[in-house]
């Protein structure tokens, strides 16, 4: 079982060029994350890179002869924030690099790159924008995880098309390539869409409050589950 | 309808428990097939530009744990190391840069 970009698919300087995006990209995630994460979130990051580790390895069938997996950025910013997402999800690319030798030890800036950044970040904006047209519902958010995090995986293999575009060591051309990726991936972003709005519907069901995406609606809520927000240990 | 909530500690021990089991009981499970990434690298013919990994006579290496022959229970095992080591690296990670983080807003911030 590999799943990620492994040694030798890209040349010497592209990888090389994509750890220094990636070390630079994981510095200032980890530097908001510490600005932004009070006390209680800090086990909650843990915690969600735990649980993307665990669901990446959950290969699903996708096609005849193809799988799929969780990528879980998106998931993983609209839980804790995009800075403490994208750098929860690059410490699972690291474990599984490093224990489990799957993602080439050379290719780990281009996975973190394309499997911990560029789907925290683009997971998260769309994230935003879906919400913001969305009426104010916790299924509003559910929904707008699910779509951004299917939008996040065809983010991830553009990104892995561009990478093939600089360094690629194949001969197969970069248009049938992109092509390629992104058909395969559309279908696994059904996938990720499903399971990730599956767990931001279930963590809203049990403690909304902890949900980064959804901060704000609590206000809005009759209960006023923030009134008592005290007594909670 | 208020209903009463998790505890935050109940809520990640919670969290922690379903994650190892979805690694030790699922991930057995998954598809054996080769995902996107492979299956797009096999058909337009650069899988074979993959080069062995450095560190593919480890322990763990491909989510086997060594020494254990059941296919199942060593790929199970692997999973349950892997959300272990997980949570306490990104626990710890965070940990950390927030101590960090305090220690510097409180020595540099204004005495109060």
């Amino acid at each position: 079982m590999t799943v990620h970009i492994p040694d030798g698919f890209m040349d010497g300087p592209t990888s090389a060029g994509a750890a220094v995006v990636a070390a630079g990209g994981v510095g200032v995630s980890l530097r908001r994350a510490a600005e932004v994460l009070d006390d209680r979130r800090v086990p909650l990051a843990g915690l969600v890179a735990a649980f993307v580790f665990a669901v990446q390895m959950l290969n699903f069938p996708v096609a005849v002869g193809t799988s799929g997996h969780l990528l879980g950025g998106a998931l993983a910013a609209v839980l804790v924030g995009p800075a403490a997402g994208a750098a929860s999800v690059a410490v699972v690319l690291a474990v599984q690099a490093l224990l489990f030798a799957d993602g080439g030890l050379s290719a780990l800036g281009l996975n973190v790159v394309n499997i911990a950044l560029v789907t925290a970040v683009a997971g998260y904006a769309a994230f935003i924008v879906l919400r913001r047209v969305l009426p104010r519902r916790q299924s509003s958010i559910v929904a707008a995880a699910g779509v951004a995090a299917a939008l996040s995986v065809v983010a991830s293999a553009l990104a892995f098309v561009g990478e093939y575009a600089l360094g690629g060591t194949g001969t197969a051309s970069v248009g049938t390539v992109a092509g390629a990726m992104v058909g395969v991936h559309a279908l696994i972003a059904i996938g990720e869409g499903l399971i990730t709005a599956l767990v931001v519907s279930a963590v809203l069901a049990t403690r909304p409050d902890l949900v980064w995406g959804a901060r704000g609606l609590e206000l809005e809520r009759p209960s006023g589950a923030a009134a008592h927000e005290g007594v909670v240990p | 309808m208020r209903r009463r909530r998790a505890g935050l500690t109940a809520f990640v021990v919670g969290g922690v428990a379903l994650a190892v089991a979805l690694a030790f009981l699922v991930s057995p499970w998954a598809s054996d097939e080769p995902d996107g990434l492979e299956k797009v690298a096999a058909e337009e013919g650069f899988a074979d530009t993959e080069t062995g990994h450095a560190l593919d006579d480890t322990p763990t290496a491909d989510y086997e744990v060594r020494g254990v022959d059941d296919d199942r229970l060593s790929t199970g095992l692997a999973g349950v190391i892997g959300v272990a080591v997980t949570f306490v690296l990104g626990g710890g990670l965070f940990l950390a840069v927030r101590r960090l983080s305090r220690r510097r807003a409180t020595s540099s911030g204004p005495a109060s």
